[in-house]
């Protein structure tokens, strides 16, 4: 059996939740991969949320918000935009390669774009194979 | 007749001694100390053999004081046989609590160490590049030293820890609390942090807060500072709003930065990821670019991040 990554996307309620759900109801074919997690606005997710679902064993995380100036609460796409280069090079620093986080804006009328980011994803992420994050904590653990 | 006098160990593992010596800034409190309680093991003031922590019987000891990390086998060994002693353990400091400084090697193997250490280094001279062995064979038969582990640990991963007592050293008052809460009797209900506070650094930080919008960042000799203003908004990354306080506030109010030693505020579970956050909201850019650039500033997040609690982070290791 090949390896089938496992994305966890958090996805904002009011643009990007929208579009995927249009994805879905235009009966777009994409990949079965990401397994969205509704936020109110891509502000609501915490860098913790992110290093938790890594740990946890996801393979890769994908966020997505309202394009820059659209969001529903006018700025937090733009605290989600400045959080995410810093997480970025954290997570590089912990050996994490940089394909299995991304940052995407999806609107609520691009189902299109939204089924083309995860093939993609998908695909970049099943080239670096299983994450190996949580296999190597659990080889860590130790017998209290 | 006196009641029977509590019986303590202090120990250390992978650690400086600056706990060591946080215990001994408590002055006379420590000399007092001595009146109220019998201390059974403390390498670095007092004799002690381990033969003797070992002919004692399970729970003998009504406290030991572990600080520092888990970095080899003997820590591991010492850790165990304490805690089977102890009726109460105590993480003190960074090191035992969250890993501590050098729990910031789990961002490299243990190859990597060894061969910086034993091979590379230039002060080695050449005919004296050898990696010791974890036993040895000579003429008197088998040496043996402790085994090097791959990674660091925090003491909790080794053995269950009744109470933590952050800090990179803990602030002597706040050591004192602790040990007249348990010379008293007067301990909180188990696996709480003790000798710090439920807010964080900058609920206490005297500094001035204004409105935070910052567009280049800089290392603290860069810029002469505004002493009475926030640090953060002055470019200055500053750990306090994602550290537990109870430290006093010594270092905002000395011109340093907080580094977050007495580790995640409550309710934080990542320490390094919230201060992420923080300092990426306090950025003065909606343009990816410049974003970039003004985050660039900022040199080896991680080790900024974590810096005394890698291991005790989520991901708690880098992958190599
Ligand atoms: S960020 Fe630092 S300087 Fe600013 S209020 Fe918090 S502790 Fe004080
Ligand atoms: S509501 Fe969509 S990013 Fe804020």
């Amino acid at each position: 059996m090949g390896f089938e990554p496992r994305i966890v996307g958090f996805l904002c309620n009011w643009c990007s939740y929208t579009g995927a759900d249009l994805a879905g109801t235009a009966r777009i074919h994409y990949a079965p991969n990401v397994r969205v997690i509704r936020v109110m606005c891509s502000a609501r997710v915490d860098p913790t949320f992110v290093v938790k679902a890594l740990a946890e064993g996801a393979d890769g995380v994908l966020i997505c918000g309202c394009h820059p100036g659209d969001c529903h609460y006018s700025e937090g796409n733009y605290k989600a935009m400045r959080r995410f280069p810093l997480l970025g090079r954290l997570l590089r620093d912990y050996g994490i390669e940089e394909d299995r986080v991304r940052l995407e804006w999806v609107s609520a009328s691009e189902g299109k774009r939204f089924a083309e980011i995860v093939d993609d994803m998908t695909e970049r992420v099943r080239r670096l194979g299983p994450s190996r994050v949580k296999t190597l904590l659990e080889a860590d653990r130790v017998e209290r | 007749m006196p009641e029977k006098k509590l019986q303590i160990a202090l120990y250390w593992g992978a650690a400086c001694g600056g706990c060591d010596v946080a215990v001994l800034d408590t002055n006379e409190f420590v000399i007092g100390v001595g009146f109220l309680v019998d201390i059974r093991l403390w390498p670095i003031a007092a004799d002690g053999k381990y033969r003797d922590v070992e002919a004692m019987a399970d729970g003998e000891l009504d406290c030991t004081l572990f600080h520092g990390a888990i970095r080899n086998s003997e820590n591991e060994h010492l850790a165990k046989l304490l805690r089977r002693k102890s009726k109460v353990l105590v993480a003190l400091g960074s090191c035992a609590h969250l890993g501590g400084i050098p729990g910031l090697a789990n961002q490299v193997t243990k190859q990597e160490i060894l061969e910086r250490v034993y091979l590379d280094n230039p002060s080695i001279e050449a005919g004296n590049r050898v990696v010791p062995l974890p036993s040895t064979r000579v003429d008197a038969g088998e040496l043996e030293i402790p085994r090097f582990y791959r990674r660091v640990y925090r003491l909790d991963d080794v053995v269950p820890v009744d109470y933590y007592v952050p800090g990179c050293p803990p602030a002597p008052e706040q050591v004192k609390a602790a040990l007249q809460a348990l010379v008293n009797g007067t301990l909180p209900p188990a696996r709480s942090v003790i000798g710090a506070s439920n807010r964080t650094v900058c609920d206490d930080c005297r500094r001035r807060k204004e409105e935070k919008k910052v567009t280049r960042f800089h290392r603290p000799w860069e810029i002469l500072q505004d002493p009475d203003r926030c640090l953060m908004e002055q470019g200055i990354l500053c750990a306090g709003s994602a550290t537990r306080s109870g430290c006093g506030v010594r270092c905002p109010d000395s011109g340093m930065p907080c580094r977050g030693c007495y580790g995640p505020a409550p309710n934080v579970i990542d320490q390094g990821a919230k201060f992420v956050s923080a300092v990426s909201s306090i950025v003065d850019s909606k343009d990816p670019r410049e974003i970039e650039r003004i985050l660039g500033d900022i040199p080896d997040i991680l080790g900024y991040a974590y810096r005394f609690g890698l291991p005790a982070s989520l991901l708690q290791r880098s992958i190599r």
